[in-house]
């Protein structure tokens, strides 16, 4: 029961932030709603058992992308009469793309999801934990996980390269 | 109202898929830079949450493992989107993604 009511509760901020995010004509307000939409998104993992990402959703994303985004926002310094309010008939051209991707997907879905009861796995009492997420990731996928760094090493010098008026 | 309770996998995925979408429609209808790559990495987060959702049924840590990989990947594209912006609004002085068209056939 309590699960529920938190799923409810935590989804229906999750959307609404996220409405937020896509509507608002300040990007500030859009950075500011996005943070709380990824807490949201960090307490939905918990309720799935998964408290590492739930932690990791907060540092990274609320805590480093975002402050990321903000900053540069800021940085930027933009007028409010450059700033252009959501166009309605960009939204209609969006919904009716959904709407058609949902047509064709949905019955897909629907045969791939089970039709009665859902059978979850019974978990191990770390699971999602910080030990048993790490033992994966060292254990199963160290050579992607070392990949990812040179990814990150990349995206450093892209970022310099870009960014920087005379190399 | 009997698929309101209790809460099921598919209640989470209808969840993600919705938050998709609303980041597809913030990317598709939205010409603000900013907003654009904000509704990207609502998109990326949906898709998060799908593969939490699925680890949690197969009782299986590799789908927790993939959203490391793609909080990382999340976080070079942000680093390398923005310095892109930043190129851009030395450019042009705007986001507006409208005035970026010299490619448009």
């Amino acid at each position: 029961m309590v699960e529920t009511v938190l799923f409810y509760i935590l989804a229906a901020v999750l959307l609404g932030m996220s409405l937020v995010v896509v509507t608002r004509t300040n990007p500030i307000a859009s950075a500011l709603a996005m943070v709380g939409a990824f807490g949201a998104l960090a307490a939905l993992y918990t309720l799935l058992s998964a408290p590492l990402l739930a932690v990791l959703q907060v540092l990274v994303y609320a805590g480093g992308i975002m402050v990321l985004v903000i900053f540069v926002i800021m940085l930027l310094n933009l007028h409010a009469d450059d700033l252009k309010p959501m166009r309605p008939r960009g939204l209609v051209v969006a919904l009716a793309l959904l709407g058609v991707l949902g047509v064709v997907l949905g019955p897909l879905f629907l045969t791939v999801l089970p039709q009665g009861q859902w059978t979850l796995a019974s978990l191990p009492a770390d699971f999602g934990g910080i030990f048993s997420v790490g033992g994966k990731l060292f254990a199963d996928y160290l050579f992607p996980f070392e990949m990812l760094s040179l990814v990150l090493l990349t995206a450093i010098v892209g970022a310099l390269v870009l960014t920087k008026r005379k190399l | 109202m009997e698929w309101l309770y209790p809460i099921t996998p598919t209640h989470y995925l209808v969840l993600s898929a919705v938050l998709f979408g609303i980041g597809t429609a913030g990317v598709i209808s939205r010409k603000n830079l900013f907003v654009v790559l904000m509704s990207l990495e609502l998109m990326l987060n949906a898709v998060n949450l799908s593969f939490v959702v699925f680890s949690r049924i197969n009782g299986e840590l590799t789908g927790q493992v993939f959203v490391l990989f793609v909080v990382a990947v999340a976080a070079a594209e942000a680093c390398v989107g923005l310095a892109i912006v930043l190129a851009l609004f030395r450019l042009k002085e705007n986001v507006n993604l409208d005035l970026f068209r010299s490619l448009k056939g």
